[in-house]
């Protein structure tokens, strides 16, 4: 029986992956991001709309997703028709002819209400290739009522060093309370976008006019120790392990007093479903320290559709959806209003409903209005992107500094072990791309 | 198979002329090799196909970033790879990690089956119980381990810790590689036990008798009886987790991402993030290539420690 | 004063106890996931674990509500049973004729077949991406089938030849006497006789399919995806996700758990890759 069953069973399978033809099926790669995950819920009113489109989810995080995104395109596999990618990879993969052209979206689609800077970070050479779904800056999250009682006022936009005082002052490890939680986890979109921004406000960059790396400068070393100092000696236990989701998971159990990172943490801070500290928190702009140049980055998440993708009208049509005013009414509809997707649509920040239901937005507008991705270093630099340098090295680079900040805040080597590291690793990297001999 | 087919060869048989033994022997030769080779050339195919064009792809400039820049380029990945910051860490670490789990899973296994060998009460319930971990994805242990146990806020370990008074230890940072050694320990000891524990049923029961009546101690015994017998299952063990354990990826994966710095980067992970952290394939191409070559020798040195124990009766 | 058979007992109980303490430890992990996944999220991040709570099923619901669990299992059902099944039919009369007909070429072949594991997958993800690109096999059950009927059949040749190595060849002797061809012989003497070998090697195949990562994560996108696939959609996604993340664990690994369970009689006779005399 059991023979007989499974080669039956294995042809039937094969037979039905190649059916569905004629309904246009559209596979959509995303991250598993809260953000997304409302999407793939609320995707049920685009396929009513639309009977003839099936969609598919494949929802990964996002370092996952990323090496499956890359691979496939790279060698045109064709596996996906919309694709989740950022700002970094969106103006290098559309320059190669990657990605298919978002235009002639529908005039109801009001493109001149997304944020010029996001629309700039998603295209290359004038050419938009993803549409934004959400976007974001950074900023400082601090607890209002420890602030309070510990006698402390958060300014507007503290400086690093005031940071690491306030950090002092409320590091109370024996009560599980953190002075400060930051990204500490090895990787290009994790700890280096942190100290990335950070180093932007010590005055340093990644590269100078000739694309070398400055990491054996006084900048760098400043940054790094300061990094190093202020999480080691005023930060929870394994940080060097925490991204993201960690801290956010830290500071929405109350085990941190103050955090720095992405303003999209706004609605899941003050989220009482996930968060005990909803109405104590604060919000600052991300901290300066010798310049309030690139102090807070710009991310965006948009949806773009690879050129390989044999469904692209359909895709289209859910991409514009998933990034529409309309879609962002279904959402506060559905789970609030202070869950509309942020960071992407003036429209969103001139509803003064949604301003009111939530606290974050202010600080959120005003970070996204500061971030400048061509002008974000003190020094000049050859690049434009805050938080990385949009080259496709600069992934591959970051991997491996991000590795080795990492080490340092551990302890598995000192600051200037990692910064000559550092150094070396990336003219290795850019004399392998041919940048110089 | 049709049965009915059988009489009428046998009667064939019967009544043709004796076959010589030579050509019994030819015929036994052509069918081994028809049996044999199905195998033997789907697993050349999937050898060859994939090592030529790693071959190739090792000899070119390929970034998936940045395709279509394909020159030739000799022997400079291999010199990267070789001269790569994280290749001697991964070589140590490779060296290690296999090394420790090995001798954690022979010691603690031996120990196990030795001691499930005895009836008690349960001991169906037990041995269930100790093997379980096999079976659970190497991604869930590793996430269940990270998550749940070590995790130095909120994980079960630190609780015991502080009970006990003591600051929980950030596990991923100060001890990374013996977090790692500790999680694929816990997968692969259940493997060692569920191999030893089958041999320990075939052990001379009168034997041990016979030496207890001798006088012999039950460190005696053990030493001088049960060893012995389980030398072979020892190095069965050791050459199929040898296999496995060269290419540990998910645990250290899921958990350290190879840091912090590259304390936790074993050649597996060093080759991984070359070749989709920076989608350098020509030098994670190199890499593989160095790999496979390093697993060979390991290989073939082990097989000439223990080689006969594997393939000769003893 | 103890008799010797109080002695005897005293020993038992203490061996006994011994026994099952080490056994729950090393469950523990198993066990402490199942019951997290009953836990809401903020009891699961909760300071110091609790062993006592309200059960909820919230995270099983919302896994339902999120994902399709029983397509993902169905993928993972199809693949291992299939690549087990493709892998047999090729491992069985490779190792009937590495057994019997051995020549000098035998241990170099099988050592060779095992050699072939050592290359790192990730070292040749490219190669075999384009390779299923151009056959048309990316995200198909058939394309994991074949994948991974070829990671483990070295080791499936190998276990089913150290069976085969312990059966007496006069029995097979006996049989070609009878006028039995090389096929007859296979099925209807040498697959009756070790039954338990092939079973436990039936059985170690299932567990590896099930349980790679690797391939499953890299070659498919949603049609073929398996449970592996299903994980990795909810590890490290943002905010509380701790009892999410043990719930889906649980579910993908609660078939194959139970599976050994209940054949943890079979496995333990026969794992034993010829290694008991």
């Amino acid at each position: 029986m059991k023979q007989r069953l499974i080669p039956s069973l294995l042809v039937s399978s094969m037979a039905l992956a190649s059916l569905g033809a004629q309904a246009a099926t559209v596979t959509i790669g995303t991250v598993n991001n809260g953000d997304m995950i409302r999407m793939q819920e609320l995707s049920g009113a685009f396929e009513q709309a639309h009977p003839d489109i099936k969609l598919e989810w494949v929802v990964l995080e996002e370092n996952v997703l990323r090496q499956r995104l890359t691979t496939d395109i790279a060698t045109g596999g064709g596996q996906f028709d919309v694709m989740t990618i950022g700002m970094y990879e969106a103006p290098i993969w559309g320059k190669k002819g990657w990605l298919a052209p978002m235009d002639n979206l529908p005039a109801d689609y009001d493109l001149a209400d997304i944020f010029p800077s996001v629309r700039n970070g998603l295209s290359s050479e004038g050419t938009l290739y993803g549409l934004p779904f959400y976007s974001e800056s950074s900023m400082t999250y601090y607890r209002t009522d420890l602030f309070e009682a510990a006698g402390l006022s958060m300014p507007e936009q503290p400086s690093w060093d005031q940071v690491r005082d306030f950090a002092k002052a409320l590091h109370k490890p024996a009560q599980e309370q953190y002075g400060i939680c930051l990204r500490g986890k090895a990787g290009w979109g994790e700890n280096m976008a942190l100290v990335s921004a950070m180093s932007n406000a010590f005055g340093a960059r990644w590269f100078d006019e000739q694309w070398k790396p400055e990491f054996n400068g006084s900048a760098w070393k400043d940054t790094i120790s300061f990094y190093v100092d202020l999480l080691g000696n005023y930060g929870p236990p394994g940080a060097s392990s925490n991204g993201f989701n960690e801290n956010l998971a830290l500071f929405n159990s109350g085990k941190c007093a103050i955090w720095v990172d992405a303003t999209v943490a706004g609605s899941f801070v003050t989220d009482a479903s996930q968060s005990k500290v909803t109405d104590k928190v604060g919000f600052a702009l991300a901290p300066q320290q010798v310049t309030t140049k690139g102090a807070g980055w710009l991310w965006s998440w948009g949806l773009a559709i690879p050129a390989s993708s044999d469904a692209k009208d359909a895709a289209k049509a859910f991409a514009t959806w998933a990034t529409s005013k309309e879609y962002s009414q279904l959402v506060a509809d559905k789970f609030g209003i202070a869950a509309m997707p942020p960071g992407s649509r003036a429209s969103t920040y001139a509803n003064a409903e949604y301003m009111a239901a939530a606290p974050f937005a202010a600080k959120t507008l005003e970070s996204m209005d500061r971030a400048d991705p061509d002008d974000s270093t003190l020094k000049p630099s050859p690049y434009t992107g805050i938080q990385f340098a949009a080259i496709p090295e600069f992934q591959s680079i970051a991997t491996q500094v991000g590795k080795l900040v990492s080490g340092a805040l551990a302890g598995s080597m000192t600051v200037d072990e990692a910064l000559s590291s550092s150094q070396s690793v990336t003219e290795r990297e850019m004399k392998r791309a041919r940048y110089y001999q | 198979m049709s049965i009915s087919s059988l009489p009428a060869e046998g009667t064939a048989h019967a009544s043709a002329p004796p076959v010589t033994v030579h050509e019994e022997r030819q015929r036994q030769s052509r069918l081994s090799l028809a049996m044999v080779s199905p195998s033997v050339a789907v697993l050349l195919i999937w050898m060859a196909v994939p090592l030529a064009m790693t071959i190739y792809f090792s000899l070119i400039r390929y970034n998936l970033l940045y395709p279509g820049d394909n020159d030739f380029v000799g022997l400079e990945n291999y010199y990267f790879f070789l001269t790569d910051e994280g290749f001697t860490a991964g070589m140590t670490n490779t060296l290690l990690l296999v090394c420790s789990v090995l001798l954690i899973s022979v010691v603690v296994g031996v120990l196990i089956a030795v001691l499930v060998d005895t009836s008690f009460w349960g001991r169906g319930i037990v041995r269930v119980l100790l093997i379980s971990p096999f079976f659970i994805m190497p991604t869930v242990s590793a996430l269940v381990w990270k998550n749940l146990l070590l995790h130095p806020v909120s994980g079960v370990f630190a609780a015991v810790w502080r009970f006990f008074g003591a600051e929980p230890i950030d596990w991923f940072a100060t001890y990374p590689m013996e977090a790692i050694i500790l999680i694929v320990s816990w997968q692969w000891v259940p493997f060692a036990v569920l191999l030893l524990m089958t041999a320990m049923q075939s052990l001379d029961q009168e034997q041990k008798d016979a030496a207890r009546l001798d006088g012999a101690g039950p460190v005696a015994i053990f030493w001088h009886i049960t060893l012995p017998h389980l030398a072979r299952p020892i190095a069965v063990v050791v050459m199929i987790e040898t296999i496995f354990l060269l290419s540990i990826f998910a645990e250290i994966f899921t958990t350290t991402g190879g840091g912090p710095g590259y304390e936790t980067t074993n050649l597996a992970y060093l080759i991984y993030s070359q070749a989709l952290l920076q989608f350098d394939v020509g030098l994670a191409s190199a890499g593989g290539l160095v790999a496979v070559l390093l697993a060979n020798i390991a290989a073939f040195i082990l097989i000439r420690m223990i080689g006969k124990n594997l393939t000769d009766k003893g | 004063m103890l008799t010797l058979k109080q002695g005897r007992q005293l020993q038992t109980v203490l061996l006994g106890t011994l026994a099952w303490l080490v056994a729950l430890t090393i469950f523990f992990p198993i066990f402490w996931m199942i019951l997290t996944s009953f836990k809401t999220e903020i009891d699961a991040f909760a300071t110091p674990p609790q062993l006592f709570f309200t059960p909820t099923l919230e995270n099983y619901l919302h896994i339902d509500a999120r994902s399709d669990y029983f397509h993902f299992a169905w993928n993972s059902v199809v693949v291992s049973f299939g690549s087990t099944l493709l892998g047999m039919l090729l491992a069985v009369p490779a190792a009937y004729s590495m057994a019997f007909f051995e020549t000098k070429r035998t241990k170099s072949t099988l050592l060779w077949m095992l050699s072939t594991k050592m290359l790192p997958p990730v070292g040749v993800l490219v190669p075999i991406y384009l390779i299923f690109k151009d056959f048309g096999l990316l995200d198909t059950k058939f394309g994991l089938v074949l994948i991974y009927t070829l990671i483990n059949l070295p080791i499936m040749v190998w276990m089913v030849y150290t069976y085969f190595k312990e059966i007496p060849k006069d029995i097979l002797e006996a049989a070609r006497l009878d006028g039995a061809t090389a096929l007859q012989e296979i099925y209807r003497v040498l697959l009756p006789i070790s039954k338990g070998g092939l079973a436990s090697t039936v059985l170690l195949s299932l567990i590896l399919s099930w349980n790679e990562a690797f391939w499953s994560l890299n070659l498919t996108a949603s049609s073929a995806a398996p449970l592996t696939a299903l994980v990795a959609s909810y590890s490290s996604p943002e905010g509380l996700f701790w009892a999410k993340l043990s719930a889906v664990s649980t579910l993908a690994c609660a078939p194959i758990l139970i599976f050994g369970w209940l054949s943890q009689k079979q496995l333990v006779r026969g794992l034993s890759f010829g290694a008991v005399k």
